[in-house]
């Protein structure tokens, strides 16, 4: 017999209303103290050596990466910029743990993903430059990359919109039986959008096999979680939805590692959704628009980016195994300068997208309307050349 | 000279079949024909559809085609345009379109513009469909016309359908198009039966998009218009026709992309146009139609383009206030004596 709502309901005559937090906060996850000690020495026979050295690698990389191209534009080489330092172990951790048809929703501060994959550093910069060589045709502003092929889906501004159409998706790989789930990043800020509850919501309902991953990383531009919510964070957030759900170190890339490569096993293969909190800290402004010492302490940031850098940790831990050593390091970090310097000086040096790109894929099938403005824009830039800029190819 | 699909009639047989039965048919037939197609929405399962669109669809299909959504617009929406992200065919139901305006940020920012931002890597083969505009009694919030918002948005097709011959066709092409469809339907228009041909019944019966219909040929004036108000012309035509009046009536059937060249030829022949709507004036369907004809046929007119739309008011409530915010076919009648110069003034 069914009592409200289905299920069995436990009467008491004891008032008891439920707190509106817990005196004990959710646990996290972590395998590495912040020096880059294994907590329980023995899960060394776990890891991979190589994998992990190719994860530090790539977090390296990303570092690297995100430090020139930020310079590029302090230097008004390209317009705009969104660093991830700090979150390198959100990054590749999880990246490393996914498997490559695992289809990716990310918010935008997620690019080593695309990295872990394969997208090359010539790849983002032909993106942040717009030339012809970027995937995406110079249509979107830097950071917006994305790659069919390698499974990441352009990213796109609005937050957390991505939330519900990652659970869409992981709704066909269930409806197709694939051996597969969908994957969706988002920040904090994120979790406050009406689409984080309808996605969480409806994933539990569908039984989707879809991973939120949420970087909590402390800051929605200038606001701080203890302005954004009440609740002990976001990993407290999924019972309420009916979705299992963790709280990880997001600092440490070992203990992302295997919480995403749990939680992925369990999407697949027992079709439900899981919940990731990964706790970090915003090293680097929102974006090149912002200058969050306008709200935050230098101190503070200082703190974070020498004492509990994600990519210093990792390595002390690869070092006190002796998997990686200074020279190694040193070689890296130069031979991956050397590598960005050249990757910029190609994107700069390339042309613009000609201007047919300016009229395709508004449509699967260009329309009429927009074929005769792309004559009549043709002529007239052809005949008054001056008037326009000189590296927009007329083709 | 006319173009032979615009004269052809499909009504040479003694069938009826009502818009309703129409859009049931259309989409249980696309959903049999492939897989990836599939409906959700709120009711459109248990409950037989809000409006009963959707009848029989979750007994023949299952679960798993037809999703009863929890009520979150925005919510089915986004998840809609997700599954289309990967490869699915989703028919997403708004109750009405007032209630789209809840999911709007996923059909434009998401849906519309994702093929051109992405480059073409992602495309978005997905159909937005549901009551749009006035019905009867139901006031401001569950009367206004989207026609003029959807058709103004580059990367969005948009689709008004009149007939049950319409219905089928152009909702059978919605589906199949790979590009996001806004499929504008009428809820008063659902009980109404239309005749209808064998070809009309055929499993692979489709319209093209873009293509108006000249559903009545005059010589002395054009009149466009979508949805309901093409029978409100075509009444309006019948009652002119006896005061010596010839009046050729456009149904218009799709918004974007909206059909110039039948409208600027029709012109060009009756060098008279009324444009009607149900919707608000500023900015409305009339006014891109009036443009359209004076950068192109400025010359062939012979007065001024009149415009009959819905009263520049949110919707009221009550009956005698309602009627008065909708156009009647009175005031067609009227809007064509006048650009025949049969009138002096006022409407």
């Amino acid at each position: 017999m069914n009592d409200f709502m289905g299920r069995k309901v436990s009467y008491s005559s004891q008032m008891c209303f439920i707190p509106e937090e817990s005196t004990n906060s959710v646990p996290c996850y972590r395998l590495l103290s912040t020096h880059g000690d294994l907590l329980d020495p023995s899960s060394i026979n776990e890891l991979d050596k190589e994998l992990c050295i190719e994860m530090y690698r790539k977090m390296v990389t990303l570092q690297v990466m995100d430090t020139i191209f930020y310079d590029a534009q302090r230097q008004g080489r390209i317009s705009f910029y969104v660093t991830t330092i700090g979150e390198e172990a959100i990054n590749i951790g999880s990246a490393a743990a996914l498997n490559a048809t695992d289809v990716v929703f990310s918010q935008y501060r997620e690019p080593g993903v695309l990295m872990w994959r394969g997208f090359t550093l010539q790849q983002f910069a032909n993106q942040c430059y717009g030339n012809e060589y970027d995937l995406g045709k110079g249509r979107q502003m830097p950071v917006h990359y994305g790659s069919n092929e390698l499974n990441y889906l352009t990213v796109s501004s609005p937050i957390a919109t991505q939330v519900p159409q990652a659970v869409g998706a992981a709704y066909g790989l269930k409806m197709d039986k694939k051996d597969a789930c969908a994957v969706t990043y988002f920040g904090d800020g994120g979790t406050s959008e009406g689409d984080f509850h309808a996605g969480m919501n409806f994933a539990a309902v569908l039984g989707a096999p879809v991973l939120f991953i949420c970087r909590n990383n402390g800051w929605a531009i200038s606001t701080p979680t203890s302005e954004q919510f009440r609740s002990d964070g976001v990993a407290i957030k999924g019972q309420a939805y009916g979705v299992r759900s963790i709280r990880v170190d997001g600092n440490d890339a070992l203990a992302v590692y295997f919480a995403v490569k749990n939680a992925r096993k369990m999407a697949v293969e027992e079709f439900r959704p899981i919940l990731i909190e990964a706790l970090t800290y915003r090293v680097g402004h929102h974006s090149t628009s912002d200058d969050s010492s306008k709200y935050r302490s230098v101190d503070e940031i200082e703190y974070w980016r020498t004492r509990r850098d994600p990519v210093a940790r990792l390595r002390m831990f690869l070092q006190s195994n002796r998997w990686w050593d200074d020279e190694n390091e040193d070689l890296l970090r130069q031979d991956l300068r050397t590598q960005m310097m050249s990757v910029l000086h190609n994107a700069e040096s390339k042309k613009k997208p000609g201007l047919s790109n300016l009229f395709e894929d508004v449509y699967d099938v260009i329309p009429q309307n927009l074929k005769e403005q792309e004559q009549e824009t043709q002529a007239i830039v052809g005949k008054y050349p001056k008037d326009y800029p000189s590296d927009v190819p007329l083709d | 000279m006319q173009s032979p699909s615009s004269l052809r009639s499909f009504c040479a047989a003694a069938k009826e079949m009502t818009v309703r039965d129409a859009l049931n048919s259309a989409i249980d037939e696309e959903m049999s024909a492939d897989s990836k197609v599939y409906l959700m929405g709120e009711e459109v399962g248990e409950y037989q559809g809000a409006y009963k669109i959707s009848k029989g669809l979750l007994q023949k299909f299952g679960p798993d085609r037809v999703l009863d959504t929890p009520i979150t617009e925005a919510g089915f929406t986004g998840i809609g345009v997700g599954s289309a992200f990967y490869g699915l065919k989703p028919i997403v139901e708004f109750m009405t379109f007032n209630f789209a305006m809840q999911a709007i940020d996923h059909i434009i920012n998401s849906a519309a513009k994702t093929n051109y931002m992405s480059a073409g890597q992602i495309s978005v083969p997905i159909v937005f469909r549901g009551p749009n505009g006035a019905a009867a009694g139901v006031a401001a919030q569950h009367s206004q016309c989207f026609a003029a918002w959807y058709g103004s948005c580059p990367g969005l097709k948009v689709l008004s359908p009149y007939s049950a011959e319409d219905a089928r066709g152009l909702l059978k092409a919605a589906i199949r198009d790979p590009d996001p469809v806004v499929f504008l339907e009428n809820e008063i228009l659902y009980g109404e039966a239309f005749p209808v041909s064998a070809e009309v019944l055929d499993p692979s019966f489709v319209l093209p998009i873009g293509k108006a219909k000249i559903e009545r040929e005059g010589t002395d004036v054009t009149v466009t218009a979508f949805s309901k108000m093409v029978g409100y012309a075509l009444k309006a035509a019948e009652i002119l026709e006896k005061e010596g009046i010839n009046v050729e009536v456009i149904n218009l059937r799709s918004i974007r992309p909206l059909d110039r060249a039948t409208i600027n030829q029709s012109v060009r022949k009756t060098n008279r146009l009324v444009t009607v709507e149900e919707g608000w004036p500023q900015h409305g369907i009339g006014a891109e139609i009036c443009t359209s004809v004076v950068e192109e046929s400025f010359d062939y007119l012979d007065a001024p383009v009149e415009r009959i739309t819905g009263a520049d008011v949110p919707m009221p409530y009550a009956a005698n206030l309602e009627r008065m915010a909708v156009p009647q076919i009175e005031d067609i009648v009227r809007a064509v004596k006048r650009a025949c110069s049969r009138s002096a003034r006022g409407k």
